[in-house]
């Protein structure tokens, strides 16, 4: 029994550490992303992915958009989107009506958003024990400057010393998803359950009423949208295949500059 | 490719028996909906679990005379027909709403009967799961003085309730049930409950979506077990693909 009193691994050993790097026996690559950074990343990946193709379903039953408690066809919207509607009746100027695809695209849109919000909470609880996001995603004092936002604005390619280490514009982007964002998505997203509202009339109230909530909604889930399209955009213009292989094998070759 | 160690055995070993017993209890406290089964079974347990452990007492919103709508809105229905078209020309006194299944005393009720039972007036919102919504004064008597009328069995644990329109039926469990907020309406912001919106009655479930709050109601049945009903799956919204649970 004495030789395994040794304890459990420790949380903070799954975090990147230079000094981890492989033997040189091996091909030359150094860990880049954690075992859990990983697997929450492509999990909460396709379940954005999922929320996004059934949220956009279930607003095709009513591409209307109000302000305040109230809101229906009889009533003038703050805007309306262009595209043909799931519902007779809604006006929407088409002479067709799209078929109803809300029965499963609901279904989908919750269960996603319950995997969503479960990964998301065991990546920041890990992320906190873990010192995750003191070291790798709080910009480094001094680090953040108009050059470097600049810089990052305008699709620059990533230097070969991004491939390790997130630069200071990278890392505002991700802790605003990752704090603001998505509790946003998440309260917005919830301030429409009637249920919910139920126990905590507030989470709507605050918003301006259910149907401010619906707007909200729909403006967060926007700016995570543009969120993402910057994001591959970026992953691309820096490597797509090394950067995506580091996100999957959580190895980055050394030689990524040239990929 | 590492061997699975001991640790991992017992720690995958604990997290099924685990995930098993918290299924046996949800079962077992009615925390898991009749449409659990199939591909998005976990999504609406865990919605509908949380739901009940935590708003099980909750009341819905009910808001200032002010904010009523000035323009409601009610989806169209399929036509209704002649037999509904008599009944409405006669001023639905001949309009009856039976109540059965587990109960002492089954009856049937008239808008009358209904009228002379305690009233409760409240300021809701109906939420279409579309999106758009309208908040409307409902006046009804609470389902749960009707359930308590009939004396309903305390091993009820469902209602159903069904439309004059064939095939539209819903159920919901005694915490929706024996909710205060849980009316069968038959006045709406101050006159009749108008036949678009449902008249001459209509359930409201105000905590849930509006499509739990079937227009024309003419059956209520008090079951323990919602297998017996249709496909089993609770009520018609999930033969259809919605779910069964809308209090989301």
């Amino acid at each position: 029994m004495g030789k395994d009193l040794k304890g459990p691994p420790s949380l903070a050993g799954l975090m990147y550490n230079p000094q981890m790097a492989d033997s040189p026996t091996s091909r030359v690559s150094i860990p880049r992303h954690a075992l859990l950074v990983r697997a929450t990343h492509w999990i909460s990946a396709a379940a954005f992915a999922a929320l996004l193709v059934t949220g956009i379903e279930i607003l095709i039953s009513h591409p209307r958009f109000y302000w305040g408690e109230a809101g229906n066809v009889r009533m003038t919207p703050l805007f309306q989107f262009p595209v043909p509607s799931s519902r007779s009746s809604v006006p929407t100027g088409y002479r067709y009506v799209l078929p109803d695809q809300n029965g499963w695209s609901r279904y989908l849109h919750f269960q996603s958003a319950w995997l969503v919000v479960l990964t998301g909470l065991l990546y920041v609880a890990w992320g906190m024990a873990a010192g995750h996001f003191r070291g790798n995603l709080v910009p480094k004092r001094g680090s953040v400057s108009w050059d470097a936002i600049a810089a990052h604005l305008r699709f620059r390619r990533p230097g070969p010393e991004e491939a390790w280490v997130y630069n200071p514009v990278q890392r505002i982007a991700y802790l605003l998803v990752i704090f603001v964002l998505f509790p946003l998505v998440v309260w917005t997203g919830l301030a429409m359950s009637p249920g919910f509202v139920s126990a905590l009339p507030a989470a709507v109230t605050l918003l301006g009423g259910q149907q401010s909530a619906r707007t909200l909604h729909l403006f967060v889930s926007a700016v995570l949208v543009l969120f993402a399209l910057v994001h591959v955009a970026m992953v691309i213009l820096a490597g797509f295949r090394c950067r995506v292989g580091a996100m999957i094998t959580g190895r980055a070759a050394s030689s990524m500059e040239d990929a | 490719m590492s061997k699975l160690s001991r640790r991992q055995m017992i720690g995958a070993g604990l997290g099924i028996s685990g995930l098993a017993a918290a299924a046996k209890l949800a079962t077992r406290y009615g925390l898991v909906p009749p449409d659990s089964g199939g591909l998005y079974g976990p999504g609406e347990t865990l919605t509908y679990a949380t739901q009940r452990l935590l708003t099980r007492h909750s009341l819905a919103r009910e808001f200032d005379r002010s904010q009523v709508s000035k323009h409601p809105f009610a989806n169209p229905v399929d036509p209704l027909g002649d037999a509904f078209q008599r009944s409405q020309t006669g001023g639905f006194t001949e309009w009856r709403v039976t109540v059965d299944g587990m109960v002492a005393n089954p009856a049937s009720f008239s808008v009358a009967d209904l009228r002379l039972m305690p009233a409760r007036s409240q300021i809701t919102s109906v939420q279409c799961e579309e999106g758009w919504n309208y908040i409307a004064e409902w006046i009804g008597v609470p389902l749960a003085h009707v359930l308590d009328a009939v004396g309903a069995l305390p091993q009820a644990r469902y209602v159903v309730y069904r439309s004059f329109q064939p095939d539209w039926w819903e159920s919901m469990d005694m915490a929706d049930a024996l909710h205060p907020q849980t009316i069968v309406a038959y006045g709406m912001n101050g006159g009749e409950l108008p036949v678009g919106f449902g008249g001459p009655l209509r359930l409201r479930v105000p905590r849930q979506l509006g499509y739990k709050s079937v227009k024309y109601i003419v059956r209520l049945t008090v079951t323990d077990n919602l297998k017996k009903f249709g496909k089993g799956l609770g009520s018609s919204s999930p033969e259809g693909g919605y779910a069964w649970y809308a209090g989301i």
